[in-house]
């Protein structure tokens, strides 16, 4: 096992993070804020409970949700995307690092990342309403596997990317519109039933769910369905990306 | 004992049919300086590239210290440090911090002390907490080279290190190349500029479509390929070759005051001290001499332009046959 390896792709993608503050932290703090502002404050003020739970208090694990998903994308294919931009990949594939390490350093940085912004946005929260966690090991659970399937998926997109478009397109008009149409915001039982079936398909729905289970044992869907999805989802990353430097497809010729 | 580099009937067919890389065989010995010389296009990347990891070979083998570059890469791996032919870097990171990363990256735990020398060595101390986008193009390609060795490898390949640099910074990174060479580390550099072959090559490995034409030490090089030329400075002009001297490859410049003879070095006679006899028996005195021995330049296109013939040549007989 090269540990050093690991370590230096883990405190590269780190110190970038740290090189960009701003975007990496301040950023999702600020967009969470406006939420509550308007969500939360607004919106909130006219729906004032749903399965017993305020409406600021039920919209906080839609919100992390939220962000965890897009940072999580948004880091793990821009660490990889970027020295495939720049031309320094030759350096990484010619270093005596396994396949499965350089996923550990660039997967683990973007996961570690999005999991303190995470934990950033709950205590941001808290200042806004009050929030209890009824089972905190759960919650802890459901956001790594989180961080993790959908880093692993940005890794997967920071490959396939051929230009920074391409690299946006997938956060912009599929991650973002699946969290919002995932019952971030709502519960599914709010909608007409012909909405709900059709929510049923979007796999968000099922971390949301599970994630909002831990906070107020509320839930859309059970608890091990939630479980399983997540499972799934991870499962085909992890495929993908076995099958990519399996094939070297796009890194090696 | 095999050799520290091996590399056996290695091919590549890139996927759009270019067939890049021919059936090439070649052992490199471990503390020697090689220049892989070709035009553009003909390979010399596209091996490198092979041996460091970067492009899959379609065929052949290629061995670093015995041990497979493919089975054995984290081994094998360790011992390489590349130069790439372009200037790929992060332009935000700092010059200590991207050298740092390539030692973690190579497997190798921090050494300070090392990594101060290495910068000294390579003229970048004083940068060493600079952003990368603040440096020179020469100074980026020394902290390529730096970036290279961070983690001790005993083998270096340069990719083109002289590509578009201007006359100071070739004549600086040629220093550098010596400097470490004299350090004992196995340099391999590919190069289209047949200067830079003749100025440090130990050997010589003359590559075009994919093959190599021939690898040789480039002293041997020069001598076995070589033709030397003799110039003779004449007292009086001679206006055409007398026919007494016909049987020697002799021709005029300068309106005939410079007698030019072409010889072989490596034949056993060379012919020089009987032409110099007859010159003196027919009373035709000289002011000066000198000789000139054939360039690596003039080796170089004398073996491109014969692949090209006997290419012509098969072409014509195949045409012909059909």
């Amino acid at each position: 096992m090269n540990i050093p390896g690991i370590k230096a792709i883990f405190m590269h993608e780190m110190d970038r993070a740290r090189r960009t503050i701003f975007q990496s932290l301040v950023s999702p703090v600020i967009s969470t804020s406006l939420y509550f502002v308007v969500f939360g404050s607004a919106i909130g003020s006219r729906i004032t409970e749903i399965d017993g739970v305020s409406y600021g208090s039920f919209i906080v694990p839609g919100l992390i949700m939220l962000t965890l998903m897009t940072q999580s994308v948004t880091y793990a294919s821009f660490g990889i995307f970027f020295p495939r931009f720049t031309g320094t990949t030759y350096e990484i594939l010619s270093a005596p690092i396994s396949h499965l390490e350089i996923v550990i350093g660039y997967v683990g940085a973007a996961v570690t990342k999005s999991l303190i912004v995470g934990l950033v946005i709950l205590a941001t929260s808290g200042l806004f309403v009050n929030i209890y966690i009824a089972h905190v090991g759960w919650m802890l659970l459901f956001l790594l596997l989180t961080a993790f399937t959908f880093s692993l998926f940005g890794f997967l997109i920071g490959i396939w990317a051929e230009n920074f478009e391409r690299l946006q397109i997938i956060p912009l008009l599929v991650v973002t519109p699946l969290v919002f149409l995932g019952g971030s915001f709502y519960s599914v039982n709010m909608l007409p039933e012909f909405w709900q079936k059709v929510t049923y398909f979007n796999p968000v729905l099922y971390l949301v769910s599970g994630f909002r289970w831990s906070f107020y044992e509320i839930s859309d869907v059970s608890i091990m369905l939630s479980l399983g999805m997540i499972g799934t989802f991870l499962m085909i990353c992890i495929s993908i990306t076995w099958w990519i430097f399996k094939t070297g497809y796009k890194l090696k010729e | 004992m095999p050799s520290f580099i091996s590399i056996e009937n290695l091919s590549k067919v890139y996927q759009n049919g270019h067939i890049a890389l021919n059936g090439v065989d070649l052992d490199i010995e471990e503390g020697e300086l090689i220049a892989l010389l070709g035009p553009n296009g003909a390979g010399k990347t596209t091996l490198i590239s092979i041996i460091c990891g970067l492009v899959r070979p379609s065929s052949g083998s290629v061995t670093v210290d015995g041990h497979d570059i493919i089975r054995d890469y984290q081994h094998t791996r360790k011992l390489i440090g590349l130069v790439p032919q372009e200037l790929p870097i992060e332009p935000f990171e700092s010059v200590i911090k991207t050298v740092n990363f390539s030692r973690g990256l190579f497997g190798k735990t921090p050494n300070p002390a090392y990594i101060d020398q290495l910068l000294s060595d390579l003229s970048l101390s004083d940068k060493k907490y600079s952003q990368i986008k603040a440096l020179s193009g020469g100074m980026k390609r020394r902290l390529l080279i730096a970036k290279a060795l961070s983690h001790e490898p005993r083998v270096l390949f340069l990719d083109e290190p002289t590509a578009g640099v201007d006359v100071n910074l070739r004549k600086e990174t040629w220093d550098l190349i010596h400097r470490l060479r004299e350090n004992g580390v196995t340099i391999i550099l590919t190069t289209h500029y047949i200067e830079e072959a003749e100025e440090m090559a130990d050997r010589v490995a003359v590559i075009n479509n994919g093959s190599i034409i021939v690898v040789e030490r480039k002293a041997e090089l020069m001598q076995k390929m070589g033709q030397k030329q003799m110039f003779l400075e004449l007292q009086q002009p001679m206006p055409q070759i007398p026919e007494q001297l016909g049987d020697y490859d002799l021709y005029t410049q300068e309106n005939g005051t410079i007698l030019v003879y072409n010889y072989e070095t490596t034949r056993k006679r060379t012919g020089i001290t009987s032409l110099l006899k007859d010159l003196s028996s027919m009373q035709i005195s000289f002011r000066d001499l000198r000789t000139e021995q054939s360039s690596l330049e003039d080796i170089f296109m004398d073996l491109v332009d014969e692949r090209v013939e006997i290419l012509e040549h098969a072409e014509s007989k195949y045409a012909s046959n059909s």
